[in-house]
């Protein structure tokens, strides 16, 4: 059975400035104990969707259409109560900033024993820090029966992910949403955490959303992509399609400007032109048409038309080149 | 020598005070953030100083601009010494050396307008009137790729990139020699990050500047920098021609750097062998003895805990600009 089914995700927030329509029509599927990479640069909707997932985006205006699908039961139909048990116990959340995401005037101990009691009222207290020496075992903290009783402070920042993952991981969630995971760490850090977050993906069996701006780290540990883009999803496809053809003109563009230890020195990268549109006031048509190159050879068509997602070889895209030119975006000039 | 390189830091050295002891009203643990640093910026190049948070890749920036006073040491810009000028000769010293930040929301003030913020340089040194202050800065806009019309708009209505592109203007509004650029992409989407390299390097060309580039990104630095110096706990660990650190990485350190980038490829990165280092970057207020990497380093052996390696070529090498600090050199 399908662990988690999106199906045409809208959220729009109310401004003073007029409605942020940070999530059009998004869908997708996860399995169970798939990994699935969100990828978007910032304003393309993809934390806004994760946070949707679980329900977090909170508010005064906030609208949300759609369904979210967990093994068949609506979460956005649920009530508190219902919603409740879902959270940290059926689809757990690590979040960018562990030290945010740490409660500063409790031990890590307690924190994290916390997390398993909500979801197990009346387990005994000498059980929950079994489970939390355990847990903390498990995530690679160095003397666990000392650090359990610190604080948040007197942890580095890569301790304090370690920390959330433990937290996110005590339940054994069927799904674990990780955003940005390692945006906030040190590289030599970074390749610790997401070999960390893989290995517990194999022990647990979790399914994985890993919602990311870089393309490296999607390269490492995921199965499948999607690229978001002004609140839409612009492309979707497994890791190697889209690393090696690329069906969409802004996942070539991406592609192109990650930089790269092999480049020569004084190496020109090729980048992007212009800047990510505004939510409030979306460009007609296709949202990326303004900053891409190719969308004159399509005679304003891109202008008038917003792309579907259609099927493009083996990936999805949603763009109005023909087929064939999509698949030789990597290879060919503008 | 002064000839060739347009900037010199020589032994510098800059140890905080840890501020709690200071209640207790013992001697105070002295944080080393930089501890005996000493390089050259070739005139016309891009020197990069590359590592992790904690490593003191800030402070060194800092320090080039004397925007901190060295405890030692000294900063050699274009044959002066900036650490023994005045206060007076200091401000006029300045004009050669300008400054980029990291994050292009805190650099500018948010009550004046973006004009003004590039225009304050020339406030400050008074080296033009309003009317011409005026004109330069349109000039400045359109050099980095703003909109001149734009010059009273505010920064909040200015996306990330173009902000950066406001904080090199206004760097740039003096017609500085040197360009201390601290972590300037870092904070930005991966398609703006591309779009301010370039920038950058257009005006490395055009202007014939100088940039001293710090960063925590090895795969950035490999696009812009002529020279790369990697840092660890306040000291230069490996520095050389991109082409030797790159292509024949010397210190355990700048090795497991190396291969903790994550490869944009998946071909690639399911094939390769990662070095991944054991903890954290220890605490400066008490550096392991000898070599500080020793700690994590998977090479590590006594000789390592009694004698601190020195900065310099590899034995078998030929002398070149390519020195490491290590007694077990790959």
């Amino acid at each position: 059975m399908t662990l988690l089914s999106v199906q045409d995700l809208h959220v729009t927030f109310g401004t003073a400035d007029g409605a942020v329509r940070a999530v059009q029509g998004v869908s997708f599927d996860v399995e169970p104990g798939e990994t699935v990479a969100i990828v978007g640069e910032s304003g393309s909707g993809k934390s806004v969707t994760a946070n949707s997932l679980l329900r977090l985006n909170f508010g005064a205006d906030v609208r949300i259409d759609g369904r979210i699908l967990l093994e068949g039961r609506d979460i956005l139909a649920m009530d508190e109560t219902q919603i409740r048990s879902v959270r940290g116990r059926e689809v757990a959340m690590i979040f960018q900033d562990p030290l945010t995401a740490l409660n500063p005037f409790y031990t890590v101990g307690h924190q994290i024993a916390e997390a398993f009691a909500i979801h197990h009222p009346g387990t005994p207290k000498r059980e929950l820090r079994k489970i939390a020496l355990e847990s903390l075992n498990k995530v690679g903290i160095p003397e666990p029966s000392k650090r359990i009783d610190q604080y948040p402070h007197e942890f580095s920042g890569g301790m304090r992910q370690r920390i959330v993952i433990a937290i996110a991981l005590v339940n054994s969630p069927k799904l674990l949403i990780a955003d940005e995971p390692t945006t906030a760490l040190d590289v030599t850090v970074q390749a610790q955490i997401l070999e960390l977050i893989a290995q517990m993906q194999a022990e647990h069996g979790s399914a994985v959303i890993l919602i990311t701006h870089d393309l490296g780290v999607v390269a490492e540990i995921t199965e499948r992509v999607m690229v978001m883009y002004a609140g839409r999803v612009v492309e979707s496809a497994s890791v190697a399609d889209t690393f090696l053809t690329p069906t969409h003109p802004y996942t070539r563009g991406l592609l192109k400007s990650v930089k790269s230890l092999d480049a020569g020195r004084h190496e020109r990268l090729e980048s992007i032109p212009g800047i990510p549109p505004s939510l409030i006031n979306l460009p007609s048509g296709c949202p990326f048409h303004p900053r891409c190159a190719y969308a004159e050879s399509l005679g304003g068509r891109c202008e008038t038309e917003t792309p579907a997602l259609h099927l493009v070889g083996s990936s999805r895209s949603a763009c109005h080149l023909p087929d064939e030119r999509l698949l030789g975006l990597l290879g060919g000039g503008v | 020598m002064s000839e060739t390189f347009i900037l010199e830091a020589r032994a510098l050295r800059k140890y905080f005070p840890t501020g709690a002891s200071k209640m207790l009203q013992r001697p105070t643990d002295l944080v080393r953030a930089v501890d005996d640093v000493s390089f050259g910026l070739r005139r016309g190049s891009t020197l990069a100083i590359v590592g992790e948070s904690g490593c003191g890749k800030t402070t060194l920036g800092r320090l080039l601009a004397r925007l901190i006073e060295p405890t030692a040491g000294s900063v050699v810009l274009d044959g002066v010494d900036l650490t023994a000028a005045s206060a007076r000769e200091l401000l006029e010293l300045r004009r050669d050396i300008q400054l980029v930040f990291q994050d292009p929301y805190a650099c500018l003030n948010p009550r004046h307008s973006i004009g003004q913020s590039i225009g304050t340089p020339i406030r400050i040194q008074k080296t033009l009137d309003k009317a011409a202050e005026k004109a330069r800065v349109r000039e400045l806009m359109e050099l980095v790729g703003l909109n001149p019309e734009h010059y009273n708009r505010f920064p909040h209505e200015f996306s990330g990139g173009q902000r950066q592109r406001a904080g090199i203007a206004r760097a740039l509004a003096l017609q500085p020699k040197v360009i201390i650029a601290d972590e300037p992409v870092s904070a930005l989407d991966v398609s703006i990050q591309s779009q301010i390299l370039n920038l950058m390097e257009d005006l490395q060309t055009s202007l014939g500047l100088s940039y001293v580039f710090v960063a925590h990104d090895l795969s950035v630095v490999r696009h812009i920098a002529d020279e790369v110096a990697v840092m660890y706990l306040g000291k230069i660990v490996e520095i050389g021609d991109p082409e030797s650190v790159y292509g024949r990485t010397a210190h355990p350190y700048t090795k497991a750097l190396l291969s903790a980038v994550p490869v944009a490829d998946p071909r690639r990165a399911a094939g390769r062998q990662r070095i991944v280092l054991t903890g954290d970057v220890p605490s400066p207020v008490n550096p392991p003895s000898g070599c500080r990497f020793r700690t994590r380093c998977p090479k590590a052996a006594e000789r390592c805990a009694a004698e601190e390696p020195v900065l310099s070529a590899r034995s078998g090498d030929q002398p070149s600009g390519h020195r490491v600090a290590c007694h077990f050199p790959e």
